[in-house]
């Protein structure tokens, strides 16, 4: 990890160990169901403040948390036009295959890139702070798949042209 | 030295012991409890018993009578008694269906102490006095809701059989009557109050810093009361008088048990129960029961010489020998004895206010036996809990 993102990733970390603390929680508004609160949102008491940790104006991450679930969106950094269809690319092939993510949403929450959807099903399932890596380690290593992306395109891109050039 | 048996690889969501603790009641975050013997050296299943069709969320076994009472989130409790089958003649477990009138889930239950009613918390922003009608031969409810803005998330009984308290997600715990004119005697006044006819609202803290109750208790005389929320923190309230909260840095507690008058044993996310211990004039933690020692001696057979492969040394040796970066299997394994969310803890052993041994189960499926009089300070350990 490098040191510029530590004291963020930290910050992501600890806020998430917090938020982890869930417990199985029936609706209170329809009978007999058992629903994520932070995705039905019955009812306002069950819910926490949401909380925005911010590194720039282009990489955050919301965290929203529930009492028998949290929701956890993260807005990859994306510097131009190629890193954004990178980025949107990325997250649309992982989206597809949610169900071997287990936590990923299909859909992201407006305003952010990829969300993770996490019930006191997976906590109870999977270790917590196992769940806490998986995303931290998600996050460190996305930007650099997005950065490796754009660079191989572009070294491509070159190849492309410079081929393309010699053959007058 | 705390007892650790391994029930199952599902999470524990409740457990109640019967009087002379050879049985043990489980809900093993199913539709199904479980009656599980002691046979010396484990907990062996020998009963299911089968009729909820949604998860279990509470179990209570009354010591005298022999009754259990299991409520869950289909929206109904049975009671469970021991008759003999008519048609082979062994005793089993037989289900009473009881009217709670709910039409929410049932998240918690208690048998009160004289065992003649309990009380079932429910997500239907209500409290179910419930008590026997000989009459028709089955369980009627009472229902406790004016005050109750949420899910009651726990209840527990005071020792005079009247007053209830009540935990719940719109941040408040309550003292409330469920006196019950068939059935009680007109209790003595007491610190609560003096005229406590049923749905009296005897007392209402809030949480300190506004988190869900997630536990009450009772103090053994009823005199004082103490809860725990999401806030991290927990409160030791004295009618009429102050109420201490002592905030923590740790994750919230969840459950909690008094052994004596003057302490309180919680425990919660944090994986560890916490011991508590104070009087009116101010309360403090004083450290947890779980020392440590236990984990770290799981941490592998080849701890052999003087460095324990601990830090540095360990990393370097795993880089060199095996090819591995310094994040090995070890760091899978939580410090405390507990691997997950200990969600209820129980007097064990003792009689009320002089509680030696506390039983706990948690989401890691594991039950735990624990002295309370091993106390150890948790200063030293917390530096060394990884974060």
């Amino acid at each position: 990890m490098s040191n510029v993102l530590r004291p963020y990733l930290g910050a992501v970390r600890s806020t998430l160990t917090a938020a982890l603390t869930l417990e199985n929680f029936s609706s209170q508004v329809v009978e007999r169901h058992n629903k994520p609160e932070v995705e039905a949102a019955g009812s306002k008491e069950v819910l926490l403040n949401p909380l925005i940790i911010s590194r720039n104006e282009n990489e955050r991450v919301l965290i929203e948390p529930s009492i028998n679930s949290i929701r956890l969106s993260i807005k990859i950094k994306q510097a131009d036009e190629i890193e954004r269809i990178l980025c949107h690319k990325f997250t649309r092939f992982m989206m597809q295959r949610a169900e071997s993510f287990i936590v990923l949403r299909r859909k992201p929450v407006p305003g952010y890139d990829i969300s993770f959807l996490i019930t006191n099903t997976h906590s109870e399932t999977m270790l917590k702070h196992k769940i806490v890596d998986f995303i931290i380690q998600f996050m460190e290593e996305v930007d650099r798949e997005i950065s490796e992306m754009k660079l191989s395109l572009n070294a491509r891109a070159r190849i492309v042209a410079e081929s393309y050039l010699l053959a007058v | 030295m705390p007892e650790i048996f391994s029930i199952s690889p599902t999470p524990v969501t409740a457990h109640a012991f019967n009087a002379d603790r050879s049985q043990l009641a489980v809900s093993l975050n199913s539709n199904d409890a479980q009656i599980l013997t002691h046979n010396g050296s484990q907990w062996a299943a020998t009963e299911m018993l089968t009729e909820h069709d949604k998860t279990i969320t509470s179990i209570d076994w009354a010591p005298n009578s022999n009754q259990i009472v299991t409520a869950s989130q289909d929206r109904n409790a049975y009671v469970w008694q021991q008759s003999p089958d008519p048609k082979t003649g062994t005793i089993v477990w037989k289900p009473t269906l009881v009217l709670l009138r709910i039409n929410r889930a049932a998240t918690h239950v208690r048998w009160s102490p004289k065992e003649d009613k309990f009380a079932v918390a429910s997500g239907d922003r209500a409290i179910a006095i419930c008590s026997f009608d000989p009459e028709n031969n089955w369980w009627v409810s009472k229902l406790l809701k004016k005050p109750i803005r949420s899910t009651v998330l726990a209840v527990d009984w005071h020792p005079n059989n009247v007053l209830l308290a009540a935990g719940s997600a719109d941040m408040k715990a309550r003292v409330l009557s469920a006196f019950i004119k068939e059935i009680d005697e007109r209790p003595a006044a007491g610190v609560w109050g003096s005229k406590l006819p049923f749905n009296t609202i005897c007392a209402e803290f809030a949480s300190a810093a506004g988190g869900w109750v997630h536990g009450v208790a009772f103090s053994p005389s009823g005199d004082v009361l103490a809860f725990v929320s999401h806030d991290s923190s927990i409160s030791i309230a004295y009618p009429g008088g102050p109420v201490h909260n002592i905030r923590m840095p740790t994750l919230p507690l969840v459950t909690l048990t008094w052994t004596t008058e003057d302490s309180i044993v919680a425990a919660g996310h944090d994986c560890q129960p916490l011991v508590f211990s104070g009087s009116d004039a101010g309360w403090q933690e004083i450290g947890t029961l779980d020392d440590g020692s236990h984990a770290a001696s799981k941490t592998g057979p080849g701890l052999t010489g003087r460095l324990n492969k601990s830090g540095a040394f360990g990393a370097f040796q795993n880089a060199d020998s095996r090819g591995q970066s310094s994040i090995t299997s070890t760091d899978t394994k939580l410090l405390t004895i507990h691997q997950n969310t200990i969600t209820s803890i129980r007097p064990y052993q003792g009689a009320p206010g002089q509680v030696t041994q506390v039983s706990t189960t948690a989401v890691d499926g594991k039950l735990v036996i624990w002295d309370t009089a091993s106390v150890s300070a948790l200063t030293g350990r917390m530096a060394a809990m990884s974060m």
